[in-house]
């Protein structure tokens, strides 16, 4: 899933002033949590009181679209977008981007951050980073393991010496919609890898020393030629 | 694989001595002259073969290690084994860094991945880690043995006169990671491994021991004669590894009740020397063990007392 977080509203109503009709597109595809219909008109709303509140009047229509990053399925919005002056997208960067292009001149903006490629972690109610699409997938020598992804360092032969039982030098203070701080100490990626494979009886590729990578793979812009 | 020795440091190892490293660490300043200085004391103990020169430790930046261990092995005589970290540089700043650093005399280098930037006082900054510690010592190895780059273009003119270490943590629970990590970086080229601080005789022991199941590379052990009961729980407090055991840290604690200062250096000093002399003896006899990496920044006294003891029968 690409995992996204919406912008605050000041930000997207300061994109907002200069328009009074606009159309807010939820995306059914892979974003979590969901942006589809509901959340497009929720936001569709909040936008409408929120320009409310700053003596404006924005009207705000409602839609989504089955795949927001597919050129064929944002042809139709087609009429929905009579008298609409701009677009506020739900969807990841790469849906507010197809819109931008497939729509120019109309001014198209993000509502959400696109965080990254994750889960969620059920028992925590987390959603957590799981692939940096690095283009040369390791999984299968790391026991389904990313060490690009989850080692704070996207070490090739760790565990680094910041690794003690289990858990990685690096942590992270997380604040909740409450603004209580806490701090994360995440489990090293490589300490998870030792154990998968040592329980697997795969330790030999634990063993096996890793070469430099062709960072060429994951520079961008990156593109493949599909079909 | 193939060893030659560029270093006084990889010299003595080969000829099958037991060595003693210090170590040195340069601030955030343009200034190195105390560093010089303790270079100098620890060179004139007549005992220590050579002198780690810290590269941005905890990921705080100071001086480049590359001009400290330049200048401190200039000016004090003493020959230095000049630190190199991949969390700030890509692997084109690091080969760059180590034909400067064979250019300008220092044979040896210590590999080192690096604390994550995330834990100095630059969280903002970017890491690197275009390559990890395995890495970096297969890069020396390379330019060394096969005169190529990272890439396998050519290295023209002189030879590269390099000798590589790798670092370890002995006391790391579970150490079976850990050994096989050490593992690969000696067989990525690795010529000797310096360990992080540890003081439990029998982890040492045990790592030694488990380690030569998977190469002889020789391994010079870290210890830390501490001057303070503040500094031994600091230790067994925060850093990653490292266990302080109970029967120091409670005579440390007593040592604190001796009010004349004099005479609780004397204690301090007589617990260390007795401790560390039976730590080295008893790791002496690994046939892997070739050394002990002595951190006793800003505590001289003891150094030569230690080696001496641990050199007598
Ligand atoms: S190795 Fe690369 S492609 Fe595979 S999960 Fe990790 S980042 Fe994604
Ligand atoms: S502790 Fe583990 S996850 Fe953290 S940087 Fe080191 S190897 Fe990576």
């Amino acid at each position: 899933m690409i995992i996204v977080e919406q912008k605050p509203l000041e930000e997207i109503l300061g994109y907002l002033k200069p328009y009074k009709k606009v159309l807010v597109v939820g995306c059914d595809g892979c974003t979590q949590p969901p942006r589809s219909l509901r959340e497009a008109k929720s936001m569709a709303m909040q936008v409408e009181m929120g320009s409310k509140l700053e003596k404006k009047d924005i009207t705000a229509k409602a839609t989504t679209l089955v795949k927001q990053c597919c050129k064929d399925s944002v042809a139709g919005l087609g009429e929905m977008l009579e008298g609409v002056e701009a677009i506020v997208s739900m969807a990841c960067g790469a849906g507010v981007q197809t819109l931008a292009e497939a729509f120019h001149p109309l001014p198209v903006f993000p509502a959400q951050n696109t965080m990254f490629i994750g889960s969620a972690e059920h028992n925590q109610g987390d959603l957590v980073e799981k692939c940096q699409a690095c283009g040369d997938c390791l999984l299968g020598y790391t026991g389904g393991i990313c060490p690009v992804a989850l080692c704070a360092k996207g070490l090739m032969n760790g565990p680094c010496g910041g690794c003690y039982q289990g858990k990685c030098e690096v942590t992270k203070e997380v604040t909740d919609d409450q603004g209580n701080v806490t701090t994360i100490q995440n489990d090293c990626a490589w300490f998870m890898i030792y154990e998968r494979l040592r329980d697997q009886g795969r330790l030999d590729l634990f063993k096996t020393y890793r070469p430099m990578r062709d960072a060429r793979v994951s520079s961008s812009p990156r593109s493949i030629k599909w079909a | 694989m193939e060893t030659k020795a560029f270093s006084n440091l990889m010299k003595a190892i080969m000829d099958g001595k037991f060595v003693y490293t210090g170590e040195l660490e340069p601030h955030k300043t343009a200034d190195i002259t105390d560093v010089v200085e303790w270079a100098t004391t620890l060179k004139n103990t007549g005992k220590i073969v050579a002198a780690n020169v810290t590269d941005n430790p905890q990921s705080m930046a100071s001086i480049s290690s590359l001009a400290a261990s330049y200048v401190i092995q200039r000016d004090s005589g003493l020959e230095v084994v000049y630190q190199l970290r991949c969390s700030d540089r890509s692997r084109m700043a690091l080969f760059s860094d180590l034909l400067g650093a064979s250019m300008l005399g220092l044979r040896n280098v210590l590999s080192l991945t690096g604390d994550h930037p995330a834990t100095g006082d630059a969280p903002q900054s970017k890491p690197v880690f275009d390559l990890d510690s395995a890495q970096l010592v297969e890069l020396v190895h390379n330019m060394v043995y096969e005169k190529k780059d990272y890439a396998g273009n050519e290295i023209h003119g002189p030879d590269i006169q390099l000798n590589v270490g790798g670092v370890a943590n002995p006391g790391l629970d579970p150490v079976e990671p850990e050994v096989i990590k050490v593992a690969r970086k000696a067989h990525a080229g690795a010529d000797f491994i310096q360990t992080q601080v540890i003081f439990e005789v029998e982890a040492a022991l045990n790592f030694l021991d488990m380690l030569a199941e998977y190469t002889d590379v020789p391994v010079l052990m870290g210890i830390f004669p501490p001057r303070s009961y503040g500094q031994a729980s600091f230790f067994d407090k925060f850093v990653t590894g490292v266990t302080v055991p109970k029967d120091l840290l409670d005579t440390f604690k007593k040592f604190k009740e001796i009010e004349d200062k004099a005479k609780r250096k004397e204690k301090v000093d007589e617990y260390n020397i007795t401790y560390f002399v039976d730590f080295i003896k008893e790791i002496r006899k690994k046939k892997n063990s070739a050394g002990c990496h002595i951190m006793a920044v800003g505590y001289p006294d003891v150094i030569a007392p230690i080696i001496t003891g641990a050199e007598g029968k």
